[in-house]
C-alpha cells in the first residue's frame, strides 16, 4: 500500500512523489559495503566469473581512493547503506504481473499511462532491480535490444562485454568504482545499424526504502546511422536519513548515428546523487545530453561527450534548480579528440531559498583536433540574497586552429521585472514562476511536449511557497 | 459607473529624497486628464506611486479608488482592482511569450478573486479576443509569440503597452509618455488606438510632452506639475498653450516650485 508521507517533510514542499510503499522485498543484503556483500550480489544474479572479478576489483579500487575534495560536502557513511535490495522475483513484461504495491507506485507516477500514450518502450526499476520492461514489437523485430543490464549479462554476453566498462572504467573515479562493484539494474540498449526509433524509450528509477543505495548501470550502443531518444526519470520519498544514488551511464554513438539522452531528476532532498555519464561519439555522430536536475540533497554530475572521430558533435543542455538544503554541482564535459568536431554546452541554473547551484564544466581540445569549434553559454538566476551560484569552467586547449567561445551571466530577478508583472495583476509567486520559466524556456522547448509540460510542472512545484 | 480615483495631499519620496510634495487630483470614470510639466517635475513618480512601485515611498497623503485605500494594496491587487499604467520603459521578460503573459494577466484582472493555480480563461476564447484586438491595433499575430518586450523597438514596446490596456480594460489608466520615441504615424496610430479602446470607458491620466496624443484624446482637464506639485489646472486650452509656448510662464509664476524643480533636477543629474 502506498501511503503519503508528511511527517518527515522538513521543508514543507509536499509533492506527489513523496509517498512510500510498504513492500516486503525478496532479498535485502546486510547493511554496509564488504566483499561478502559484493559476492552475495554476484551470487544472486548468478553471474559469470568475469563479472564477479570485475566487481571485486572495482571494490578494491573504490576502497583505495580518497573521497573527492571538490564539489559538494559528502557526509556519507558507506557502512550505513543497504547496497542491494531485490524487490521481486523477476522483471515482468506485463504490468498485471508486477506485484500490486509496486505497480501502484508506478501508477501513481503515471508511468503505465505515459507508456500507452507516447513511449516506444519502458523500464521501471524499483530499488535494485528492474521490475517491468516493455518494447514495441516492431522495434524488437528490427533487432533493437532493450533489456535491464543484468539480463544483458546473461543473454547478450558478447555485445555487453565488448563495451561494458570501456567508456567509464572503474578506475575513472571513486563513485564509478563503487557503482562497478555493486551495480544492479539499469538499461541495456542496442540499436542496429540504420534503425531510427521515432518515440522515446524511457526508464524510470524509484528508490523507496530508507538508507538505500541505488546503483544502476546503463549501457547504450547506437550502431551506424541509427538514432534513439532515451529518457529517464527518478524520484524517491523523503526520509530522515540519506540515501545514495550512484549510477554509471555509458553511451557509444557510432558513425552517423544520433543519441539524445534526457534526464529529469527529481530525487527527494535527502539523496546524494553522484552519477558518471559519458558518451563516445564517432565519425559524424551526434550525442546530446539534456540533463535536468531539480531534486536531491547534493548532485555531482557532469555528462560528457568525447568526440572520437572527425565530424562528431556533442551538445549538452543542463538545467539545475536548487532550493533550501540543496546543492546542485552540475555541468558538462566536452572532449575534442579529433579534427572538425563541434561541441556546445548550454547551462541554466536557478537558486532559491538558500539553495546553491554550481556550474562545473570542462572543455578540452586534444592535440590534432584542429578546426574544432566549441561554445559554452552558462546563465545563472538567483532568486534571493540567501541563495548562491558559482561557476567553475575548466578549459584545456592543445591546438591552435580552434574556435572557442564562453559566455557566462548571473542575474537576480530584478525589482523592475517583478514590479512590471505585478502591475499586470500577477501575484508575486506567479510572477517569479513566470520569470523562471522564461529563463529556462530555451531549454524546455528542446524537450518533447510531454516532458516540457512535466518540467514546467516541476518548476511550478519548486516555486510554490518560494515567495513569502 | 461612477468610479472615482482620489489623490489627496500625496507626498512621495525616493530613498530620502522628497519628489511629490502634496499632490491633489481627482479623476472620475470617463474623464481624460493631461499631466504636463518640465523634465524632473515628478510626473512619472505620480504614476508609479499610483501603481505601487516599491521604490516610491508614500510619506503622507492618500490614494483611494471608490473610497478604498489603494495605498494598502500590493501592486498586483491594484491591478486587479482596476488600475493600469502604461510604462515609459517597460521591462523585458525573456522566454515569456506575450500571449502567455497576457492570458495570465487578463485572467487575474478579470477574476480578481481567482486563487493561484485555478484555471486560466479558456485558450480559444482568449485567442479570439487577442487576435481581434491585435488586428484592431494593426499588430502582426506573430507579435503574440514573441517574448515580452524582449528585443522590441521603442514603438513595439509602446504598442504592446496599448495592447495590454485594451486587454485588461482597467477602470483607471496612467499612460506615461506612451507617445515618446514614436514617429508621427506611430503617434497617430497610438492616439487613435487609445480613443478606440474607449477613453470614455475609463479614467485616463495621460502624461505627455506633446499635444499629439491629446488631439485624438482631448482632455477635460490639463494639470501642470512643477517641483512635485500640481501648480495649475485648466482645460484643453492649457495643454495647447504649454505645447506652443513651453513652461516659461509657469516657471515664472511659481518661483518656489521652480526652485524645488531645479533642486530635484540637479540631484537627478548628480546620480
Amino acid at each position: 500500500m502506498a501511503t503519503d508521507v508528511t511527517e518527515n517533510d522538513q521543508i514543507g514542499e509536499i509533492n506527489k512523489y513523496n509517498f512510500r510503499t510498504e513492500t516486503t522485498g525478496v532479498f535485502k543484503a546486510q547493511k554496509g559495503l564488504t566483499a561478502e556483500v559484493v559476492n552475495q550480489i554476484s551470487d544472486i544474479k548468478n553471474e559469470p566469473d568475469w563479472m564477479r572479478e570485475f566487481r571485486l576489483k572495482s571494490l578494491a579500487e573504490f576502497e583505495s581512493r580518497p573521497m573527492p575534495k571538490w564539489g559538494g560536502a559528502l557526509d556519507l557513511d558507506f557502512q550505513d547503506i543497504y547496497y542491494y535490495l531485490k524487490p521481486t522475483g523477476q522483471s515482468e513484461k506485463s504490468w498485471d504481473d508486477v506485484p500490486q504495491e509496486i505497480k501502484d507506485t508506478f501508477d501513481k507516477l503515471g508511468i503505465p499511462e505515459a507508456e500507452k500514450k507516447f513511449l516506444a518502450g519502458v523500464k521501471a526499476q524499483f530499488e535494485s532491480e528492474v521490475v517491468y520492461g516493455s518494447l514495441q514489437e516492431d522495434l524488437a523485430k528490427q533487432g533493437v535490444l532493450f533489456t535491464d543490464t543484468d539480463t544483458a549479462v546473461r543473454e547478450h554476453p558478447e555485445l555487453l562485454r565488448e563495451y561494458f566498462g570501456k567508456v567509464i572504467p572503474p578506475t575513472d573515479n571513486k563513485f564509478a568504482a563503487l557503482n562497478s562493484a555493486v551495480w544492479s539494474g539499469g538499461s541495456f540498449i542496442y540499436v542496429p545499424p540504420g534503425v531510427q526509433i521515432e518515440f522515446p524509450l524511457q526508464a524510470y528509477f524509484r528508490i523507496n526504502a530508507e538508507s538505500m543505495g541505488q546503483f544502476e548501470r546503463t549501457l547504450i550502443i547506437v550502431d551506424e546511422g541509427a538514432s534513439i531518444h532515451y529518457v529517464e526519470g527518478c524520484t524517491a520519498p523523503m526520509y530522515t536519513t540519506e540515501s545514495l544514488h550512484s549510477a554509471v551511464v555509458e553511451v557509444i554513438v557510432k558513425k552517423d548515428a544520433r543519441c539524445r539522452y534526457t534526464t529529469i531528476q527529481n530525487w527527494a532532498n535527502n539523496i546524494y546523487n553522484l552519477v558518471t555519464k559519458r558518451a563516445y561519439a564517432y565519425q559524424d555522430a551526434t550525442m546530446e545530453w539534456v540533463d535536468g536536475n531539480l531534486g536531491s540533497k547534493l548532485t555531482m554530475k557532469y555528462p560528457a561527450v568525447h568526440m572520437m572521430e572527425p565530424g562528431a558533435r556533442g551538445e549538452i543542455l543542463s538545467i539545475a534548480f536548487s532550493s533550501a538544503g540543496q546543492h546542485q554541482d552540475a555541468g558538462a564535459k566536452l572532449v575534442h579528440a579529433a579534427p572538425n568536431t563541434t561541441g556546445q554546452i548550454i547551462s541554466k541554473s536557478i537558486s532559491k531559498n538558500g539553495g546553491r547551484s554550481s556550474y562545473r564544466g570542462l572543455v578540452r581540445v586534444e592535440p590534432g583536433a584542429h578546426n574544432s569549434k566549441n561554445n559554452v553559454v552558462c546563465d545563472a538566476l538567483i532568486l534571493d540574497p540567501e541563495s548562491r551560484s558559482d561557476t567553475y569552467p575548466y578549459i584545456e586547449i592543445a591546438e591552435q586552429d580552434v574556435q572557442i567561445g564562453h559566455e557566462a551571466s548571473v542575474s537576480r530577478i530584478g525589482e523592475e521585472q517583478m514590479f512590471y508583472l505585478l502591475s499586470r495583476g500577477l501575484t508575486e509567486s506567479e510572477a517569479s514562476t513566470m520569470i523562471v520559466n522564461g529563463f529556462i524556456e530555451p531549454l524546455v522547448k528542446e524537450l518533447p511536449m510531454e516532458y516540457a509540460v512535466e518540467m514546467n510542472r516541476l518548476i511550478q512545484l519548486q516555486m510554490e511557497g518560494s515567495v513569502g | 459607473m461612477n468610479h472615482i480615483l482620489k489623490i489627496e495631499n500625496l507626498h512621495v519620496s525616493v530613498g530620502d529624497k522628497p519628489i511629490l510634495r502634496g499632490v491633489n487630483l481627482t479623476i472620475k470614470h470617463g474623464e481624460t486628464h493631461a499631466l504636463m510639466g518640465p523634465n524632473g517635475s515628478g510626473k512619472s513618480t505620480l504614476g508609479l506611486a499610483i501603481m505601487g512601485h516599491p521604490g516610491y515611498t508614500v510619506t503622507e497623503g492618500s490614494i483611494t479608488l471608490d473610497g478604498e485605500d489603494v495605498l494598502a494594496m500590493a501592486p498586483d491587487e491594484r491591478a486587479r482592482t482596476g488600475i493600469f499604467m502604461a510604462f515609459q520603459r517597460p521591462m523585458a521578460i525573456p522566454g515569456v511569450k506575450m500571449a502567455d503573459f497576457l492570458r495570465h494577466a487578463t485572467t487575474n484582472v478579470r477574476n480578481p478573486d481567482r486563487k493561484e493555480g485555478e484555471e486560466l480563461i479558456p485558450m480559444r476564447e482568449f485567442r479570439k479576443e487577442l487576435k481581434e484586438k491585435m488586428a484592431h491595433l494593426r499588430m502582426d499575430v506573430e507579435f503574440a509569440r514573441r517574448y515580452v518586450n524582449d528585443g522590441f523597438s521603442g514603438g513595439e514596446m509602446k504598442r504592446a503597452e496599448i495592447l495590454q490596456l485594451a486587454m485588461l480594460q482597467p477602470k483607471f489608466a496612467v499612460l506615461d509618455e506612451t507617445d515618446s520615441g514614436l514617429d508621427a504615424d506611430a503617434v497617430r496610430l497610438a492616439s487613435e488606438s487609445i480613443a478606440d479602446i474607449g477613453r470614455e470607458k475609463m479614467g485616463l491620466l495621460i502624461i505627455t510632452h506633446h499635444d499629439k496624443l491629446l488631439v485624438h484624446n482631448p482632455p477635460e482637464f490639463t494639470h501642470v506639475m512643477l517641483g512635485g506639485r500640481l501648480v495649475e489646472t485648466g482645460g484643453k486650452e492649457l495643454a495647447v498653450e504649454l505645447h506652443e509656448h513651453g513652461y516659461d510662464r509657469i516657471r515664472k509664476s511659481y518661483p518656489e516650485a521652480e526652485a524645488a524643480n531645479q533642486e530635484m533636477l540637479a540631484e537627478e543629474t548628480a546620480v
